[in-house]
């Protein structure tokens, strides 16, 4: 067979030329420009060459971007973490038997796929301190003491942001689990049980082992998510109180609505230098894992 | 076996506690979205005393949400589809003709999984090419944006095909474009329908890209229009709620149709059989 023949070429050219052109050219425009005064004035094309400036700016100046950087991490860590665990507890718990999994698990998924804007307009609702829904059933329950400004504490804000966040989350991570579960034989299970390995040697041993797929996945939605994460953030606190939950991306946006180009794409590119690093690793695993298959 | 039956008890506490957590806030929503300005303010979860069910009308017309409905579905249908088939042409022959260069062009898709959109500098390309705050602009960077994604998950699809297929069809006189669109397409459609629904889903809950690629209010999607109008009717809850659950509505019924798809698809990278 002439593979030539039947696999033209011309069948890769518009993603290719789309990603190219709208997706991969302006990050690296975007790293060019980060090197310049690039800002509304200037938007028309002539920019001139500041060298490193933006960047020690970034670092540097009285708006503490830096502090950005630092929380978009912590918001990756941490926002994982708590959706994980729970989520592959969930999955095992449904996996073993129980009533109903199909309706939990439609339920559970469900708040994925609602726009981020509504989630956000709907819990700055639900975690209004005088009236909010939250408040009102610690209330209701006599737990009046737990009450919280949720949103406007800055000792509470973050977790709230990973409450919601988790709340939105977790149906979807425990769905990817529960289809790796499924093809865990179950004879496996058996085997240990006779073998007489307790519950918790059995995920240790047969249940994470078998599960490296799914979890690879998970991890990699997750952490692409997290480094990118705007939306939730931007609806819920836009970066407040203060500039307490300010992220890399609402930084950027900041900065672009304000005309400060230059600096806008420093930053991005900042991000992209991140993203680009956790990659790398992701495919280097993903290739290997895909030869010894 | 009492112990059994009482792990099985809890389990079920565990679960019916969590759907309420996931429930409570719709219920929440919805409930208040029939009430009128006052009480949806006080947002108890009380029943409405008198029920409005005119909000709805007064937002669809207050809200631009007609519009908004119209640019949505716009956007999302035509983006998803173009990219859709367009990324299952490409998967195909990655797929199958494993030359270097293709090789490459894979892990070079793949990237994109990872790397954010410049929006900033990306406004600028468009400017370029006058599509700067236009509906093509915006239907052609949803377009891009899901290129990494499709590609990722149809080329795993497409690895499940036999080969004799393809040898089959070209033994019978087929030329590309009919092995492609009259053989393979048809295998792949449970993989297409996922791509399709995810990323029809995606596109319709997206905000940041209208956000930086619009600034005409006609041009506005639902979740848009959503928020531009929470944030002049600030103290209409009853007004928000309302509007919050028509922009629902669309994706939840899309999900409920679509559920299979969306589980079957989102695992097809994770789990190879």
């Amino acid at each position: 067979m002439n593979k030539k023949k039947i696999y033209p070429w011309w069948f890769l050219v518009i993603p290719l030329v789309l990603y190219v052109c709208f997706f991969l050219f302006p990050s690296l425009l975007g790293v060019f420009y980060s090197f310049t005064d690039w800002n509304s004035r200037t938007m028309g094309g002539k920019v001139s060459f500041v060298g490193l400036k933006n960047y020690i700016e970034i670092f540097t100046s009285n708006t503490d971007y830096a502090s950005g950087i630092f929380n978009t991490l912590k918001f990756t860590v941490i926002s994982n973490i708590l959706k994980l665990i729970p989520a592959l507890l969930l999955a095992i718990m449904l996996q073993e038997g129980i009533r109903g999994k199909n309706i939990y698990r439609t339920i559970l998924y469900l708040p994925s796929i609602l726009p981020f804007m509504i989630i956000g307009l709907t819990f700055r609702s639900i975690l209004n301190y005088n009236n909010g829904m939250l408040n009102a059933v610690l209330d209701a329950l006599h737990l009046g003491f737990l009450k919280q400004k949720w949103l406007s504490d800055l000792n509470v804000v973050w977790k709230s942001i990973y409450g919601v966040d988790a709340w939105r989350g977790i149906g979807y991570v425990m769905t990817i689990f529960l289809a790796g579960l499924n093809t865990i034989p179950q004879t496996y299970y058996e085997a240990a049980k006779i073998d007489g390995a307790g519950f918790w040697q059995r995920v240790r041993h047969i249940t994470l082992p078998m599960l490296s797929g799914s979890i690879m996945i998970n991890l990699v939605f997750g952490l692409t998510y997290g480094l990118k994460v705007f939306d939730i953030v931007y609806v819920l606190t836009n970066g407040g109180p203060g500039h307490a939950t300010e992220v890399i991306t609402t930084y950027s946006y900041q900065l672009y609505s304000s005309g400060q180009y230059g600096l806008s794409t420093a930053l991005n590119t900042i991000l992209l230098i991140i993203t680009a690093i956790v990659g790398v690793l992701v495919v280097k695993v993903m290739s290997r894992q895909e030869v010894q298959q | 076996m009492t112990k059994k039956r009482i792990q099985a008890v809890l389990k079920q506490v565990v679960c019916i506690f969590l759907c309420l957590i996931v429930l409570a806030p719709f219920y929440m929503v919805l409930i208040n979205s029939f009430k009128d300005k006052a009480e949806s303010a006080r947002m108890s979860l009380a029943l409405p005393t008198k029920w409005m069910f005119s909000n709805y009308l007064e937002v669809i017309e207050k809200g631009n949400l007609v519009q908004g409905f119209t640019n949505s579905v716009t956007y999302a249908g035509i983006s998803t589809f173009i990219g859709v088939i367009t990324c299952a042409m490409a998967a195909f022959v990655i797929c199958r003709n494993r030359t270097k260069i293709n090789n490459f062009l894979y892990y070079f898709f793949i990237c994109g999984l990872f790397f954010p959109v410049n929006y900033v500098t990306l406004v600028r390309v468009l400017t370029f090419f006058h599509l700067n705050n236009t509906r093509t602009g915006i239907i052609i960077t949803f377009t891009s944006a899901m290129v990494p994604f499709c590609v990722f998950t149809i080329r795993n699809f497409v690895l499940s095909l036999p080969v004799e297929l393809d040898e089959a069809a070209v033994i019978d006189g087929a030329g590309p474009l009919n092995l492609f669109f009259k053989i393979i397409i048809p295998m792949l459609k449970p993989t297409l329908v996922t791509c399709f629904i995810l990323q029809f889903m995606g596109v319709w809950s997206d905000f940041m890209t209208p956000l930086y690629l619009s600034s005409k209010s006609s041009m506005f999607p639902m979740t848009m229009a959503v928020y531009q109008f929470s944030g002049k009717n600030k103290s209409y809850w009853n007004y928000i709620f309302a509007d919050i659950i028509l922009t629902c509505i669309p994706v939840i019924i899309v999900y409920l149709l679509g559920q299979k798809y969306i589980v079957g698809g989102m695992t097809s990278g994770a789990v190879k059989e």
